[in-house]
């Protein structure tokens, strides 16, 4: 193990062990009023009539008359309205709010609030969708070609459900106006995203907003864009009030009306030559939901893994994010990659299957190598451990046999294992990095030698205060506890883009790292001195073109190699996990324990989205498993036995060698877990989640 | 008027009888360290012990609870119990979020109470009505097993 890879104690522990740390419910303020939103309960329909009741003195009605400036919530497109106008395109769409001193009066109120509504029929299904949001397509080689010279055509159709990101602490947000400027605080990931959105829907000008991260429980991707909606609607409310609001969501609601996974339906045609993959054409749909929010660009990542781990010379990828009349959907930890992970992975194994091969072989015969060209004809530019990966996770979990072993059984326990190859892109998909974020990392050398970190991205659970840290203090050779973090605040802070995409650690830590050499140099003792990085594009990329979808959609990848075994009681269905195992290469890993836990629970993450956590609309639009009594999350007895192994392939370009982690870990649970179901039911699975009710249809056909 | 025991001192709520515990602490007595995250007793993270039983504070009204004795957060930090958990859950930075922090370790405290020395499944049964989204419950279950054996003789 590397030095820097010794783990200390977190710089958040302290605080948070002792229940000491103030999350965005913990703050009251004097004279601070609280705010419910009125969501919609109708899927689309026209607004007719809003009737209130007269209300106490001190409270307050906001909606969309109250928006001062642009009543639109700045994400990508612009399109998601601070309170609905007219129409509403969801069951959630937040009509108004009400504010008060007392939230039990709030309630009230809203009770006695009617809504009359001209209902339209809303598009509940995305494969009847009329309205396409984003289209992307791509190809290399000679797709048409190589399925017409095919020796057989194989065609196959997957489905990937929502997931609920399931955060610990709900959505929430305070914000309070004084001195003629705005301040919101609360549960976020991205603070200058909040402070884009929550300029424009003010008219502020950007200097008189601030926005600053409260310590957060938890995010997965569901506190990347979603707080930007919730703030502009908080800020909206205490402009008109000229008092602090705050906002709290209740589970019911953080789960039916905030963003989650987009479903999917991918299908794979399949071109095959005396028993070779000769090429692949594929058609990727996601459900966007009722806006645009964060689609564009999970569709992308979607999109760039459609042939997963694999080289494949001839490729079509066409992708579609659809509207329908349904929650939007956003970022969760893997960004659209899991769900065509789990299609081609599957496909893989179906396609051994009929060829007559081990599914683990046949895969292996296509795995990239170094120098190989990437979906988008750019490059892997770096060592590919898969296979070395592949053998530790064998030993682990002695796959090949019991694989083998599984294929025949009879009796009630039925076992199954599977195994699955994944990568994850690390950072920003394409040039955003470069032309978008353009990041800007600060360290602040104190009169007393204390060393402060500046930047914008958030430790949501993940470590960072304290990678960053150890980067800082490494680098300038003093102690750990000499070198200081804060959460961010834009008052202080400078822009180092959003706490996204696996980027942090990779591109901030090394802007940091960067920041520290100098300071090293120019170190004056007693002195106040601040150095300033800015992102610079590693010189071996090739530039990514997204009209073209060409080039190096990512500088890197980290590796992931899954095996996951299970025992299936035919007579009831029920499915035991036996094992869980997980070889995943991060680079250096700055901390051990920090990414054995990213790790751990990146992967139990996925595994609850392979098998248990199910979320569906009913007819009318509205989600039914909104609550943790019918949205099931794995708990501590669900996989007793997860192992997760880090391996060592250090990245030229990343601080001290690490590259992106957080992701990685939940992008290939899926296909191990149904591959493992498929081994131990005999069939051919291609559905996520499998859920027990999934198990008990295959075994009802197959005893039928 | 409930009186009760909060964390070593004798109180009076003055708040109203079929009022969620979890409410009064968190807004009579400013006992933040108890998180609300479900309302429903799905998730564990208000769980405080309520005469020596962790009870999630979400679902006891505070009608049930005249003359019994709860620990929160706050009160249970003090003790040298706490202490060695403190040290066990850091050793192996079982820490990320924190939202179900407090609750987990009030968990753990009544897992080692019942038993000092819990195998690893007894560990996991114990904490089961802790929900945790960040870790994967592996952290957690080897800080409680490190502190059982750290503590000898204070459980």
């Amino acid at each position: 193990m590397e030095k820097i890879s010794e783990s200390v104690k977190k710089k958040d522990h302290d605080d948070k062990i002792r229940g000491s740390a103030l999350y965005v419910d913990d703050h009251v303020m004097d004279d601070m009023l609280y705010g419910k939103l009125l969501h919609s309960t109708k899927a689309k329909a026209k607004i007719i009539n809003i009737s209130i009741p007269k209300l106490p003195q001190g409270y307050f009605v906001v909606d969309k008359n109250d928006v001062t400036g642009v009543n639109r919530v700045h994400i990508v497109e612009d399109d998601t309205p601070v309170y609905v106008e007219n129409t509403v395109e969801y069951v959630g769409d937040p009509i108004l709010m009400v504010v008060g001193p007392d939230f039990k009066e709030v309630e009230a109120i809203l009770n006695n609030i009617i809504v009359t509504y001209e209902e339209e029929i809303p598009v509940l299904d995305m494969t009847k969708s009329d309205t396409v949001f984003f289209n992307y397509n791509y190809e290399k080689g000679d797709i048409d070609k190589a399925l017409k010279e095919a020796d057989c055509i194989f065609i196959e159709t997957f489905q990937t459900g929502y997931q609920e990101q399931a955060y610990l602490e709900t959505q929430g947000m305070i914000a309070y106006p004084h001195d003629g400027r705005m301040t919101v605080r609360g549960s976020m990931q991205c603070p200058y995203y909040v402070y884009g959105a929550v300029s424009k829907a003010l008219g502020y000008e950007a200097k008189d907003i601030q926005i600053i991260q409260d310590v957060t429980g938890g995010g997965f991707g569901g506190k990347e864009a979603f707080p930007s909606i919730l703030a502009c609607q908080v800020a909206v409310a205490a402009k008109k009030a000229n008092k602090p609001v705050k906002v709290i969501f209740g589970r019911r609601e953080d789960m039916e009306f905030t963003s989650k996974r987009h479903p999917s339906i991918s299908t794979y045609k399949v071109a095959i030559k005396d028993g070779k993959i000769t090429g692949m054409d594929i058609d990727v749909l996601f459900n966007s939901g009722a806006y645009t929010t964060l689609s564009p660009v999970v569709l992308q990542r979607g999109l760039i893994c459609a042939n997963g781990v694999y080289r494949i010379d001839n490729l079509r990828v066409v992708g579609r994010a659809v509207k329908i009349n349904t929650v939007p959907c956003g970022a969760y930890r893997g960004f659209g990659a899991p769900q065509t992970f789990f299609a081609v992975e599957m496909i893989m194994d179906h396609i051994a299957k009929e060829i007559g091969v081990d599914s683990l072989e046949f895969k292996e015969e296509y795995i990239v190598k170094q120098g190989d060209s990437t979906s988008t004809s750019g490059k892997y530019h770096f060592h590919v451990p898969l296979p070395e990966m592949i053998d530790q996770i064998d030993k682990l979990a002695d796959y090949r046999t019991k694989r083998k072993q599984y294929i025949n059984q009879a009796g009630r326990y039925r076992k199954g294992i599977g195994m699955s190859l994944f990568f994850h892109g690390c950072g920003f998909t394409g040039s955003g990095e470069r032309d978008f974020i353009k990041a800007v990392a600060k360290i602040k050398k104190n009169s007393d030698d204390t060393v402060e970190i500046l930047v914008s991205n958030s430790d949501i659970g993940q470590g960072l205060k304290t990678t960053f840290s150890k980067i800082v203090g490494d680098t300038l050779g003093i102690p750990y506890e000499q070198v200081l973090i804060n959460n961010p605040d834009t008052d202080l802070v400078p822009d180092s883009g959003p706490t996204v995409a696996s980027r942090s650690l990779m591109t901030v830590g090394e802007l940091l790292r960067r920041a520290s050499e100098k300071l090293k140099k120019e170190w004056k003792a007693g002195e106040v001195q601040v150095i300033e990085e800015h992102f610079v594009e590693p010189d071996f990329i090739i530039p990514f073109n997204l009209d073209k979808f060409k080039g190096d959609a990512y500088p890197t990848y980290s590796w992931g190699v899954n095996a996951i075994e299970v025992e299936v009681d035919t007579l009831t269905a029920e499915t035991k996990i036996l094992g869980a195992w997980g070889s995943f290469d991060v680079g250096v890993p700055i901390d051990m324990n920090i990414i054995q836990g990213q790790m751990q629970g990146g992967f139990l993450q996925g595994i609850g989205y392979s098998s248990m956590e199910q979320m569906s609309s009913n007819d009318k639009g509205m989600i039914r498993n909104n609550s943790f009594s019918d949205y099931i999350i794995p708990t501590a007895v669900d996989v007793p036995n997860l192992v997760t192994e880090i391996i060592n392939n250090p990245y030229s370009h990343g601080p001290y060698g690490a590259k992106g982690a957080g992701e990685l870990p939940l992008v290939g649970a899926a296909p191990a877990y149904v591959e493992a179901m498929e081994n131990a039911l005999g069939a051919d699975l291609n559905k996520i989640p499998f859920t027990t009710e999934d198990t008990m249809n295959v075994l009802q056909g197959v005893h039928k | 008027m409930i009186k009760f025991n909060l964390n070593g001192k004798e109180v009076i709520s003055s708040s109203k009888e079929n009022e969620r515990l979890l409410d009064v602490l968190r807004n009579e007595f400013s006992i933040t360290g108890v998180k609300c995250g479900c309302k429903e007793g799905e998730c564990g993270a208000c769980s405080v012990i309520l005469d020596g039983r962790l009870v999630n504070s979400c679902m006891v009204a505070l009608g049930n609870i005249e003359e019994s004795t709860i620990v929160t957060i706050e009160g249970y930090r003090e003790t040298k119990r706490f202490d060695v958990l403190d040290k066990a859950y850091a050793s192996v930075s079982a820490v990320q979020c924190g939202f179900c922090i407090p609750g987990m370790i009030l968990a753990s405290e009544c897992i080692l109470d019942k038993n000092p020395n819990p195998t690893e499944d007894e560990i996991r049964e114990g904490i089961s009505g802790n929900l945790c989204r960040c870790t994967g419950y592996n952290a957690i279950v080897k800080a409680i097993s490190i502190a059982a054996k750290e503590g000898q003789g204070l459980w």
